[in-house]
């Protein structure tokens, strides 16, 4: 029979706890969910990736929208559990919603600490828990200016480096004598200040705040030693307090969390409590490791299973902030009974401290390389002896045994129950098993099923090399497909990153995401500058030695040197005047083939490259400007003739062709865009074989996009139909512009729409008029900047060095 | 061997080339994004490509007709593939460039 479970709060345990439950005992309850966040469940490991603007909140969301209709989830958002009536088995909602409940779970989870010194209700003073804080936090450094941080511990300093990261002037305030003092060492806590303060975040230490100062919103804050420092924004991230208000109001027993026992049953048989809230054991925890475990216990208990029962383990710390390496494990503090091994390399930033009794790893504390910390902390695990190998322990595995193994020997070398992932608890052999006999072949598919690397995703290197040692060739990891050999960044990533961290230059992009070349290569720099031109139109000067020798000369190169001229012909429609000047240029010029282009126009082949700008000046004395052939760009809008002449024709087909191109040449595009507009569906323009075409129909004009008649064959996909010549061109442009902004340079559209997903296009563009209207105004935008025709440019003197020789020597003299 | 004005560096764009044209063969200068100038012959070894119209990233240089990369330095053809043009000397005074070319370079063709 089914039963009905409420659950209080949607945050990452109770979402946990719900996936195993419905794996094991699908069907069994009806679900309601009460989340005062009016949100979906997302990852909020990954608060600080969104901060920094490496991720999106959209890249963060564990469960969609879907997922709670697949399994038949009633959620609640933004809905406060206000009451717990434990006689009755009801709970009670801020808006007065009364549920009924079989098995109530309780995840309140937790509430920042916020220290009570005088200002602390100040606007601007915020704290570091959800999403809302992260937005407060954007909003303030979309201003720039001063930021403070109190608290210098792992959240604290990951919200550091975020406002940092967007642009902000960022001071940390630390209560303590060091950072992090609850995870590092000293010795590792002055290393990491000092990393920070490379990076130009100021760390002061042993600050105690006196008064947050301002006039109705955070101007400064005052220190116990009369220090005055300003801010425009304070981040409160000294501590969390499990958030037990509701179960102590039902009468539960509680201490510092919700007390349960190790089955997560409260001290009422009918309630549980699982993540930060809940105290198991005597403790309270605030990482993702136990609380993930905490979840599967409850599901089992909830499916009838009451064996499993929760166990403490020490998790390992890691600072997710970029460019630093940090992992600390264990017990660090000294003692007459311990001893350690250090080691350090100053020069590479390397410290690396393991704490050892009885022969045994108690503690580690890794800085500035930690691959071994999953070695370190199997072998913490399973208590060995080290005795044996102390004297080459600190090294790493990869020096047991004489000669250094590569990496992926290392891995190889694991046993099966060596843990991979610490979020999820997932060891090696349930990773390879799970490869093996589910047959998966891609990281995402590893992830879905063992849930490895899914969560902060510090171990997806790892899990690649199991990937790797499992299915050999097969394993192809080109979900990452780095841009070319210069750097391991896959072009979403450059893209996504150019756009976060403002970057606004090649040299700008090439040392910020490190690239591993001095000035990258032929693949990246044509890429970086094309990304660099769409994303910062007005800014970004154009580098032409970044530019392929077509697009920096503005012809197509031949295979005999000589390049190849086209001039535009909007819409494919020209008159006597234009011919005559293209046979006047053709003589004159002695240009040995002239041929007509699918695109409807007329190339002029074989041009000697010292000709062109001449060549040009005589064009653009007709009226011609450049028809960009040979750009990764707007090529050619074909029409056919339409209404004004066709008897079949619905539409002026050729109008607004020309309409289209005279509004869009000139644009930059990741791959050629060639488009056309046909009068009926007879479709003479041959428009469903294009990037994106018309078909004009009597209600109006049937938009296209994605064909491919090139290296692929593939037919259109209707977008929709408007009714405007108006409508169409604004659908059309926008189109272009979410093209140029998402897709990897020289992906054609109909691969980027592939993969983007036809819906999610179509909800964009045709259904989010918002969005639509935004993606045109900077396309609109952009067009101010790329709106010149470069063949006058040159005409009138840009550019002469490309086209003169630098000199010509040994002519004229005689030979002895 | 003569040494043959050509110019100044700062006649060649960073990170580009310019052409020389001799009668024996045409002679592409190059000018790093380091400020180093190399001169090569202007033909590719694959399919006689104009190696000056390419993109120049470190010492190297990418063919524009078939992406072939060759050394600035050597002239040798990088990677898997096979081949090598011919290096001329530079000297570079304070920015005025002259070129080593030998007799034959000097005349053309008959």
């Amino acid at each position: 029979m089914t039963q009905k479970l409420v659950i209080i709060g949607n945050g990452m345990a109770p979402g946990r706890m719900l996936e195993h439950l419905f794996e094991q005992a699908p069907g069994a309850y009806e679900v309601t969910i009460f989340n005062a966040e009016p949100r979906v469940n997302y990852d909020r490991i990954m608060l600080s990736p969104v901060l920094s603007g490496e991720k999106t909140y959209e890249d963060i969301i564990i469960h969609g929208d879907a997922w709670y209709e697949t399994h038949g989830v009633t959620l609640h958002r933004g809905d406060r559990i206000v009451a717990i009536d434990r006689a009755k088995r009801t709970v009670t909602s801020q808006t007065g919603v009364v549920a009924a409940y079989d098995r109530l779970i309780i995840a309140t989870g937790s509430n920042p600490f916020i220290i009570p010194v005088p200002g602390k209700d100040l606007k601007g003073v915020v704290a570091y828990r959800d999403l809302d804080d992260v937005s407060a936090m954007l909003a303030a450094a979309e201003m720039g200016g001063e930021a403070i941080v109190i608290g210098g511990g792992l959240l604290g300093l990951e919200a550091a480096a975020g406002l940092k990261a967007r642009g902000m002037d960022v001071t940390v305030l630390h209560v303590m004598p060091s950072l992090m003092e609850r995870q590092l060492d000293p010795a590792a806590g002055y290393l990491l200040q000092k990393a920070l303060e490379d990076r130009g975040i100021k760390v002061i230490c042993k600050a105690n705040t006196k008064a947050i100062l301002g006039n109705g919103k955070v101007e400064a804050i005052e220190l116990d030693d009369g220090r005055i420092i300003p801010a425009s924004i304070v981040v409160m991230a000294v501590g969390i307090r499990p958030n037990v208000q509701l179960a102590k109001d039902a009468g539960l027993a509680v201490n510092r969390g919700i007390v349960v026992d190790d089955g997560m049953t409260t001290s009422d048989g009918h309630i549980m409590a699982l993540g930060e809230c809940a105290e198991v054991g005597g403790q309270v925890y605030g990482l993702v490791a136990p609380l993930y475990e905490m979840a599967r216990i409850a599901a089992s208990h909830l499916a009838g299973d009451k064996s499993p029962a929760f166990v403490h383990s020490d998790t390992p710390t890691k600072l997710k902030v970029t460019g630093i390496d940090l992992y600390s494990l264990g017990d660090f503090a000294e003692g007459p009974d311990r001893e350690e091994i250090v080691l350090r390399d100053a020069t590479a930033g390397i410290y690396k401290r393991l704490v050892i009794k009885e022969n045994r790893i108690i503690g580690t504390v890794l800085y500035g390389e930690t691959a071994d910390g999953a070695w370190f902390n199997d072998l913490k695990k399973k208590q060995t002896d080290i005795s044996e190998m102390r004297d080459t322990l600190i090294f790493g595995q990869a020096y047991q045994g004489g000669a250094p193994l590569d990496p992926m020997a290392a891995v190889a070398a694991l046993p099966d129950d060596a843990e991979i992932c610490g979020c999820n608890g997932v060891c090696k052999g349930k990773i390879t098993s799970t490869i093996t006999t589910k047959g998966l072949t891609s990281l995402d598919e590893v992830r879905a099923h063992t849930k490895a690397s899914a969560s902060c995703g510090s171990c997806t290197g790892l899990v690649e090399q199991l990937m790797t040692l499992t299915l050999g060739d097969k394993y192809n990891p080109a979900a990452v497909t780095p841009m070319c050999t210069c750097t391991e960044l896959g072009h979403d990533d450059v893209r996504r990153l150019i756009k976060a961290k403002g970057l606004k230059s090649i040299p700008a992009v090439m040392q910020e995401l490190e690239w591993k070349t001095s000035c990258g290569c032929a693949k990246c720099r044509p890429a970086l500058n094309y990304y660099l031109v769409c994303d910062w139109p007005d800014e970004y000067a154009d580098d032409y030695q970044s530019r392929f020798i077509n697009e920096r000369v503005h012809a197509n190169i031949q295979k005999d040197g000589t390049y190849s001229v086209v001039p535009r012909m909007w819409g494919g429609v020209t008159n006597a005047k234009e011919l005559r000047a293209i046979a006047d240029v053709v003589d004159k010029f002695q240009i040995p083939m002239v041929k007509v282009t699918g695109g409807q126009r007329i190339d002029l082949l074989g041009v000697e490259k010292e000709d062109l700008p001449a060549v040009w000046a005589d064009l653009g004395e007709a009226g011609f400007i450049s028809g960009q052939a040979y750009a990764k760009g707007l090529r050619t809008v074909k029409t056919c003739v339409g209404s004004d002449w066709c008897r079949f024709g619905t539409q002026d087909s050729t109008g607004l062709g020309i309409r289209i191109e005279k509004f869009m040449w000139g644009s930059w595009t990741p791959a050629k865009l060639k488009l056309a507009v046909s009068g009926c569906p007879r479709n003479c323009a041959e428009a469903t074989c294009k990037d994106i075409g018309v078909i004009c129909v009597d209600s109006g004009f049937e938009i296209h996009f994605a064909g491919a008649a090139g290296l692929d064959i593939k037919g259109t996909d209707v977008l929709g139909l408007v009714k405007t010549e108006d409508e169409a061109l604004e659908v059309i442009v926008a189109l272009t512009q979410m093209y140029r902004e998402q897709a990897r340079y020289l992906e054609r559209i109909y691969k980027w729409a592939k993969r983007v997903g036809h819906d999610e296009i179509r909800k964009q563009i045709l259904e989010n008029t918002e969005r639509r209207k935004a993606y045109y105004d900077r396309f609109v935008f952009s067009q101010k900047f790329a709106q010149v025709d470069p063949w006058s440019e040159r005409v009138s003197g840009k550019d002469k060095h490309e086209f003169k020789p630098m000199a010509s020597v040994g002519y004229g003299e005689a030979a002895e | 061997m003569n040494w043959k004005a050509i110019g100044h560096i700062d006649d060649i764009p960073l990170r580009g080339a310019r052409c020389v044209k001799t009668p024996g063969m045409n002679i592409a200068v190059f000018r790093t994004s380091e400020n180093e100038v190399f001169a090569i012959e202007n033909r590719c070894p694959h399919k006689a490509g104009p190696l000056s119209e390419g993109i120049v990233h470190g010492k190297s240089v990418t063919c524009p007709l078939h992406n072939w990369v060759i050394s600035l330095e050597s002239g040798m053809a990088q990677g898997a593939d096979e081949g090598e043009v011919r290096t001329f000397e530079l000297r570079n005074d304070n920015g005025t460039l002259s070129i080593l070319l030998d007799h034959p370079m000097m005349v053309a063709a008959e």
